[in-house]
């Protein structure tokens, strides 16, 4: 077991590395680098002056020597002008030679300088992450009680009408996406042609103080789209652990249903639903970046989408790293945890 | 003139399907007569969850293919005084022509867009996932019969892309620095070689035996395959028939790349479960080649699950397609495609609906039409 988590650690970080480096590679590439140059020196700069400005800046050393810093494995780039002025990724302004550390990358926790919004873009990550948080934290408490009551009372009776409406309903819920979900609740509760107008369709407000008013459709619209899918992994393991025989004699011993269900099949029943759920956080990394947009709810998915469209590198890479990081910790956890709950699988 | 009722607007919409009803009418007695000889899709009329998504799936594509007969007006077309005209509204100085579902921004027609939009989602969504597939199965099929270097060094691979948020993947791919180094069009050189690898070593280990035979169809297949491939590809084709918008290559190449490594794990198993079977060892023993018993004896029993899974499928790539619109990633701003209106339509969303609910609308309803059909051939096919 010990060696098995070792190993999958061990592929973790290795995906981690390879991942970000891609990224770094596809963030860094010339395109972006002259649009960079310009936006910080001038929009006029020639061909040429762009170049030495990459140059006296250090961009146009070699891509694997430029992540080792970003990394912070290497010694940083630094160049001191004539005039006193220190160019370099670990310069900031206003700090003399001498404080200016030599290595700077993500394990001195150093990410970088954000172009857009002008601050570190540590700072500005763990900001809006925490405000994703709170959005994922009502998701979960919603979405994956519900899903598993749906999922476990289709099970439990195969065949029956409220299966086959609750599958109906997960089917659909299913083939809706965030952006569309988004929309028809919008468009339904808070728009002029409706007239509901029961709660608003912005959750700008939210990010100083959630209320029932402000938080329920950003919610309510990421919690429908994953919803059908646990429910229906719930559905499927629920109804074939019903079928097993250890059930069978449960019932011919006489015990209740009710009894069956809570004690017997349940807790056999959710070990497949608990690797899904935890498969679910890329797709809602996905979720929270359309939710967000739409609703204009300032986190990291709309952190994300800014850097992306205003090609702010640091943000970018900043942000693609923990995004990998989260999902692959989640695939981590649920494979670690699928070998705990099901006994049936033995590792080495 | 007066506005349309509710009423008559859908009445006058159900009017201007006409097409579609007749070829769904024509389709469906031809496949209830034919159902005793069409196998697995002849069975689904013992589902009715599946015949319900089989309907809707129909719907949507005869839509497609009639799209030029069910239009009222140009979905390109601007008409003054029509911006943000609630639906039912009739048209300045035409008589009896009415927006039927309102008109947007730019005061185009909802619905000439939304049926416009059909063409471009129907074209692009199975195609992808088609590429998609034929990717994965030849990846797949491979690691999942010889293990070994291959195997390790594909899985990690397709482990990694899998680990990468779509979305992020969308924002690099579709970015114009990208566009610039040529990457999109690498991979898509790389990427489009796999359907034409597919069906040269299909007939080539087929006929392997009837060799005057296998010559004259491989040779066709990688002329037309390489043909198609210049056009594709390099947007190179020497007759000009071929040819692939840039943007479009893009966006095609994004969805291929995202989609073909779940289908890759999805085959790979299926091959290591099946070549256990009496079946790959009779044919072992036969002496058969590898790729005759990769692609004649485990592929096509693993057929059920893929073919579900091929449903499935298009209805996913149908909403990462509309993800790419609505993040204004797609083919291009002014395309009628389904994710671009949602997102033109979300920025009035609380003062207009009308823009952006019927593109939603028929975007859920194919997914969910794929979705059931999908369901319905799974039932069937476990009935074996």
């Amino acid at each position: 077991m010990f060696r098995f988590i070792l190993r999958r650690l061990g592929i973790t970080v290795i995906s981690v590395l390879c991942l970000t480096f891609v990224v770094f590679i596809l963030t860094n590439l010339d395109g972006n680098l002259v649009k960079l140059a310009k936006f910080l020196g001038s929009q006029r700069m020639s061909a040429e002056q762009v170049d030495t400005w990459l140059d006296l800046n250090g961009f146009n050393q070699p891509d694997v020597i430029r992540y080792g810093e970003w990394l912070g494995v290497l010694p940083s780039y630094q160049l001191v002008q004539d005039d006193g002025k220190i160019l370099g990724r670990c310069t900031r302004p206003g700090v003399s030679l001498e404080d200016t550390p030599r290595y700077c990358g993500i394990f001195q926790g150093n990410w970088g300088w954000s172009v857009i919004f002008r601050e570190e873009v540590d700072s500005i990550i763990f900001k809006r992450l925490a405000l994703t948080g709170w959005l994922m934290l009502y998701v979960m408490l919603i979405m994956v009680p519900i899903a598993l009551v749906i999922g476990i009372l289709a099970g439990m009776r195969e065949g029956t009408r409220t299966d086959r409406t609750l599958s109906t309903f997960s089917i659909i819920t299913t083939a809706t996406p965030e952006y569309v979900s988004g929309v028809l609740l919008v468009a339904l509760f808070s728009s002029n042609a409706v007239g509901l107008k029961w709660f608003k369709g912005s959750a700008a407000s939210a990010m100083e103080n959630i209320t029932f008013e402000n938080f329920t459709l950003p919610v309510a619209t990421m919690a429908l789209y994953g919803m059908g899918y646990i429910a229906r992994m719930t559905r499927a393991s629920m109804a074939e652990v019903m079928t097993s025989q250890y059930i069978r004699t449960a019932r011919l011993k006489g015990v209740s249903f009710t009894a069956i269900v809570l004690k017997h099949a349940l807790r056999n029943a959710l070990i497949a639903p608990f690797t899904v759920i935890m498969l679910q956080f890329p797709w809602l990394l996905t979720g929270v970046v359309i939710v967000e947009t739409l609703f204009n709810y300032k986190g990291f998915g709309w952190t994300l989408v800014q850097a992306a469209s205003n090609n702010d590198i640091n943000l970018l890479l900043g942000c693609s790293i923990i995004a990998v990081i989260v999902v692959l910790i989640t695939q981590l956890i649920s494979d670690i945890g699928y070998v705990f709950l099901n006994p049936r699988i033995r590792v080495s | 003139m007066e506005r349309l009722s509710y009423f008559e607007i859908f009445s006058q919409i159900i009017g201007h399907f006409w097409p579609v009803w007749i070829a769904l009418v024509v389709f469906f007695i031809v496949s209830y007569l034919t159902r005793n000889h069409t196998g697995l899709y002849g069975k689904l009329f013992a589902s009715p969850i599946g015949l319900i998504g089989l309907g809707i799936v129909m719907f949507w594509v005869f839509t497609a293919i009639f799209a030029d007969l069910i239009i009222t007006f140009d979905p390109y077309g601007q008409i003054s005084g029509m911006k943000n005209k609630v639906p039912g509204t009739p048209v300045r100085g035409l008589e009896g022509e009415y927006y039927l579902l309102g008109g947007d921004r730019l005061a185009r027609d909802v619905f000439s867009r939304v049926v416009m939009g059909s063409r471009s989602v129907l074209t692009i969504a199975p195609a992808a996932t088609m590429f998609a597939f034929m990717v994965g199965i030849m990846l797949g099929l491979v690691a999942g019969y010889l293990p070994g270097k291959f195997d390790t060094m594909v899985s990690f691979l397709a482990n990694l892309v899998l680990a990468f948020p779509v979305i992020l993947l969308f924002y690099l791919m579709v970015s114009p620095a990208i566009q610039e180094t040529g990457l999109p069009t690498i991979l898509a050189a790389v990427m489009f070689l796999f359907p034409i690898a597919f069906f040269a070593v299909l007939v080539n280990s087929r006929l392997y035996t009837q060799p005057m035979k296998r010559n004259i169809i491989v040779g066709l297949i990688l002329l037309v395959g390489f043909w198609i491939y210049l056009g594709l590809a390099f947007d190179s084709d020497p007759f000009g028939i071929f040819s692939m918008d840039p943007n479009l290559l893009n966006v095609f190449v994004s969805v291929v790349f995202a989609n073909s490594p779940t289908i890759f794990r999805i085959v790979r198993s299926l091959a290591l479960e099946i070549k256990t079977r009496d079946y790959v060892a009779a044919a072992q023993t036969r002496g058969e080649g590898t790729w005759y018993i990769l692609l004649w004896e485990i592929l096509p029993n693993a057929r059920g699950p893929l073919i579900v899974d091929f449903c499935l499928r298009i209805g996913y790539t149908t909403i990462l397609l509309g993800t790419l619109g609505f993040f204004g990633l797609g083919v291009s701003p002014e395309s009628p495609d389904w994710g671009s209106t949602i997102n033109e339509g979300r920025k009035i969303l609380t003062l207009y609906p009308h823009g952006a609910v019927p593109p939603a609308l028929s975007l859920m309803s194919l997914v969910l039409g794929l979705n059931l059909l999908a369901d319905g051939l799974r039932e069937q096919s476990l009935k074996d």
